[in-house]
């Protein structure tokens, strides 16, 4: 593939003006919903084959919300495009002005492995929306995922406008040589300083998608009922999501000391419910994505300490890329897999005196994309919410936030700046360009030197919205 | 090294973690007290202005003072209001839930600011990140020193300064700060140092707002009121700082045709103005240094441009002054044509039609603003639709500055991120999302052991068919 050939015809592409019309945007969005229904089965098997991800999963995760957010798009489409009437304050009569959004130019999406149709194709929604063209830039580490994109995108998207760019490391560094209008970048911390760091050069606006280690807070809660969905909700949100491989995944929990055995309890009872007896052959648990995140998960359990810690679970299949859900209860909070993002079925359980301490503990850590809580206490929400701050903060759920079209999806600090999702995908990838109009007809004529103190009283009293003031004032009535 | 600037992001850190900026009433108490500082020191202000920019009183009180008292008062007013959570709605995807979007504090802020409306740029986004509830730090520009130290006096005096610091200097102390790690930075300036700061911000994931400048175009059509025309552009050229000014005309497009009419219509404004001797004119701005003054007179003399003047050229080194100077038809590759002329000068480019404006304009870089004067309805419309800039005024120049609902902003090489009002407060806040379930409701489908009726029940709520999530709960 010739780069600098595919480069300047994306960038034709949008100088030509077609990506900015909204029958362009709409035909795109129309066709990417095609591609979804009827290339769901492609998708599925690419995602099995990189990640073992159930085709349930799949299509929970990755597949199901994306028609969502095309639908959302298609259906917002003609309202975000339009501009919006500012209001003026009455000195500015009589003007008009309008905020109208405008695409920003050609885009570069670098997306990841973990859901890489998800996070390919949820930020395309958004650029095509925009109106931009665009090149997506796949991660190399979920090859059948990265090679059935680019010929999806290939067979059901204009060709000249959007374009998947394949490769490693090497490829990715040579686009980032290009000068892009918007870069949007989901991965991890330290590839995200090096794409800020090369988008300075060309004072390219960035978006970072990153991390963080995500904790879930649980209350002590009474209800069987109550005990069983959060229960449900926690597993689900750690082991069946990509194995806990994703950057919303609990990472880790907080718990106070008196529920602690009894959640331990129903988190294996739990497991055993969702998982099966083995949870490698029942297939409902995504492999890990290779050997060397296996080897690196591996290590986190090495502290004999830690390793003491397992009360569930621990075996890793280095050859199948598996391994088993494992549950901690408290390893040492100094150890690497307290302070590390975890990005696998490690589930460390921390308990504590009492479910406040929860806040001080997390405020230990960087920013994370999320902080959870299974609780009833609305003191303790309230306390919760306002003394931490994250991404997003989710009560008695988890990851579902993901799913919500009126909800910003970002980070803060270490987790990255940015948002997207809905509207605010439309917005990440536009500019809102100011547009204020006048007429010749009324002009102050005490706007324009020579200057003096009269004038100057005028604008004293203009500028208070003293309109009687400036009127006394013309009319000689009011002295300096 | 520079002293007194290490840790300070930290120290700073550490007052913004033990809550106090958080509360409505530290927000409060710190934007009166720079309510007070505008109103109260008007003289001082003025004189600084007088010193560093010779900048007449009445530019200093309608661009800075008045700027900042009347963003001081709106953020007073709606601060309540900006502070409350906004509720959104949910669907059937999280059904039942209810959620908002709060916004929250970012941390420690720093705002770097310039010399051209050193007060203005320095106090507009102090406010901005005061209201949102951070603790911040303002490196004044060391070009406009005693607009500097004013504000090191004034803001040391009335504000708490354990949580709004004034760090004074030049390129040591700046490169000192940027080297530490912070929840926000806007920096006002030029694309050279902008660059510099982004590369640094990006060691700590940090992110900027840039205001930057370039090239404001303005294109004005033989239908327009040739008299208001000429006056609107003279006030936002010379009239703002001797065109030292971000959202400046810095050059003008017209036909032919009419190029002379506007020319002769600029040059008597002009002398309406400022007198016959505009050199010596006490409400013009001088050039902010001797540096600068090098910079603008070698874009003048350049042997392609200097035959070229048609009004002014005149200067006077000493004073540091350069009267409002026209240039007609510079070539397109001299440097007045390529470089922000952050000046008095102001070329005029003839184009056959008017609508080869708009080839022209895009050749560059986009600017923080453009600007048209015409009555042509499609000239308007081919103008909006084919010109990208931070904003665009139709009949207008710089007045979009003022007005507070809207953002101020660039794209591309003009910056990234906008602030005033409102959106100052948005600049420096985290919008939180929050999201709040309870424990009825639950939708087996979502967990292990997976069945394809599963699978039907999550087609059919992700794509809100209501039917077949009734079909696949009944196992149809």
């Amino acid at each position: 593939m010739d780069l600098e050939r595919e480069m300047r015809e994306v960038r034709e592409a949008f100088s030509s003006g077609k990506t900015k019309e909204e029958s362009w945007r709409r035909s795109q969005l129309q066709n990417l919903l095609t591609l979804m229904h009827e290339k769901e089965d492609h998708i599925i098997t690419a995602l099995q084959q990189d990640l073992g991800k159930h085709p349930v999963e799949s299509y929970r995760d990755e597949v199901g919300t994306l028609i969502k957010s095309v639908n959302y798009a298609l259906k917002g489409l003609k309202k975000w495009m339009s501009g919006k009437k500012a209001d003026l304050p009455f000195a500015a009569f009589p003007s008009t002005a309008y905020l109208v959004p405008e695409p920003l130019g050609v885009v570069l999406i670098i997306s990841t492995w973990n859901f890489p149709f998800g996070l390919s194709l949820e930020p395309l929604i958004g650029a095509i929306a925009a109106g931009n063209s665009v090149v997506i830039k796949p991660s190399e580490l979920a090859p059948a995922s990265s090679s059935t994109l680019a010929n999806l995108i290939n067979t059901y998207l204009d060709t000249k406008a959007i374009k998947v760019i394949e490769g490693d490391a090497s490829v990715g560094q040579h686009l980032l040589q290009h000068k892009w209008d918007k870069i949007f970048f989901t991965g991890n911390c330290k590839v995200g300083q090096l794409v800020m760091t090369a988008a300075a050069k060309n004072l390219t606006p960035v978006a970072l998608e990153l991390g963080g280690k995500c904790p879930a807070v649980v209350d002590s809660l009474s209800s069987s009922w109550d005990k069983r969905i959060a229960v449900d909700r926690i597993l689900s949100a750690k082991f069946g999501t990509c194995a806990g491989q994703a950057c919303i995944a609990i990472d880790y929990i907080l718990v106070d000391k008196n529920f602690s055995s009894t959640l331990v309890e129903l988190l294996k009872e739990g497991i055993e419910r969702m998982f099966g007896k083995n949870p490698k052959e029942s297939k409902s648990v995504a492999k890990i994505i290779n050997k060397s995140h296996v080897l690196r998960l591996r290590s986190l359990l090495d502290d004999p300490m830690v390793k003491a810690s397992v009360i569930h679970g621990g075996s890793v299949d280095e050859d199948n890329l598996f391994i088993e859900p494992t549950i901690l209860l408290d390893p040492p909070v100094n150890a690497r897999i307290m302070n590390e993002e975890i990005f696998g079925p490690l589930l460390p359980i921390i308990t504590l005196e009492k479910n406040e301490d929860s806040i001080e503990f997390i405020n230990s850590k960087s920013r994370a994309l999320a902080i959870y809580a299974f609780t009833k206490n609305e003191e303790f929400k309230n306390k919760l919410s306002s003394q931490t701050s994250s991404g997003s903060i989710v009560f008695n759920d988890a990851i579902i936030q993901y799913v919500a079209d009126t909800l910003p999806f970002g980070g803060v600090g270490g987790s990255g700046f940015g948002r997207y999702h809905g509207k605010f995908s439309f917005k990440e990838f536009s500019h809102k360009k100011v547009i204020v109009k006048r007429g010749f007809l009324v002009d102050f004529w005490f706007r324009y030197p020579p200057w003096n103190d009269h004038k100057l009283l005028l604008f004293r009293s203009a500028y208070r919205f003293d309109y009687l003031g400036v009127l006394l004032v013309i009319l000689g009535l009011k002295k300096c | 090294m520079a002293l007194g600037v290490e840790g300070v992001a930290d120290d700073l850190r550490a007052v913004y973690a033990a809550e106090k900026t958080r509360s409505y009433e530290w927000r409060v108490s710190q934007l009166k007290a720079l309510l007070k500082i505008a109103t109260h020191h008007e003289k001082e202000i003025l004189e600084a202005l007088r010193s560093d920019l010779n900048k007449p009183e009445h530019e200093g009180f309608l661009h800075e003072i008045s700027g900042v008292i009347s963003a001081c008062k709106l953020t007073l007013k709606e601060l309540r209001r900006w502070m409350k959570p906004e509720k959104v709605k949910t669907s059937m995807t999280t059904y039942p839930s209810s959620a908002e979007i709060i916004s929250e504090p970012l941390g420690v802020v720093l705002v770097i600011s310039t010399w051209n409306y050193p007060f203005l740029l320095s106090v507009e986004p102090v406010i901005g990140a005061i209201a949102a509830g951070n603790a911040v730090l303002l490196k004044p520009s060391e070009v406009s020193p005693a607009t500097s130290s004013m504000l090191s006096k004034l803001l040391g005096q009335y504000m708490d300064v354990s949580a709004v610091k004034v760090v004074e200097g030049g390129v040591l102390e700046t490169t000192a700060l940027l080297e530490q790690r912070w929840d926000k930075i806007l920096y006002t300036g030029n694309s050279k140092v902008g660059r510099v700061v982004l590369a640094a911000a990006a060691k700590h994931l940090t992110p900027v707002i840039l205001e930057l400048g370039g090239k404001c175009p303005v294109m004005v059509d033989s239908t327009t009121n040739l008299t208001v025309t000429s006056r609107r552009i003279i006030s936002g050229k010379w009239g703002c700082n001797s065109g030292q000014t971000c959202v400046s005309p810095d050059y003008i497009i017209t036909t032919k045709e009419y190029a002379s009419k506007l020319v002769d219509a600029i040059s008597s404004e002009l002398e309406k103005f400022y007198g016959k001797d505009p050199l010596h004119s006490n409400d013009l701005s001088k050039i902010v240094s001797s540096q600068h003054f090098d910079r603008v007179t070698k874009l003048l003399d350049d042997e392609k441009v200097s035959g070229k003047i048609v009004i002014g050229g005149q200067r006077d080194e000493t004073s540091l002054k350069i009267a409002p100077t026209v240039i007609l038809d510079a070539p397109n590759d001299s440097l007045i044509m390529n470089e922000e002329i952050f000046g008095p000068l102001l070329p005029i480019i003839t184009v056959n039609k008017i609508e080869d404006g708009i080839g022209l304009i895009n050749s560059k870089e986009k600017p923080l603003a453009s600007y048209l004067f015409t009555n042509d309805k499609k000239l308007k419309e081919i103008f909006k639709r084919n010109i990208s800039s931070g904003s665009m005024a139709i009949n207008e120049t710089t007045l979009q500055l003022a007005i507070s609902t809207l953002p101020f902003g660039g794209v591309g090489e003009s910056g990234m991120g906008s602030y005033h009002g409102k959106f100052s407060f948005d600049a420096f806040s985290h919008k939180k999302a929050v999201l709040e379930r309870g424990f009825a409701g639950d939708i087996a489908a979502r967990y292990p052991p997976y069945t394809s009726g599963k699978l039907k029940f999550l087609k059919a709520l992700l794509s809100g068919d209501i039917l077949g999530i009734i079909r696949a709960l009944f196992g149809w």
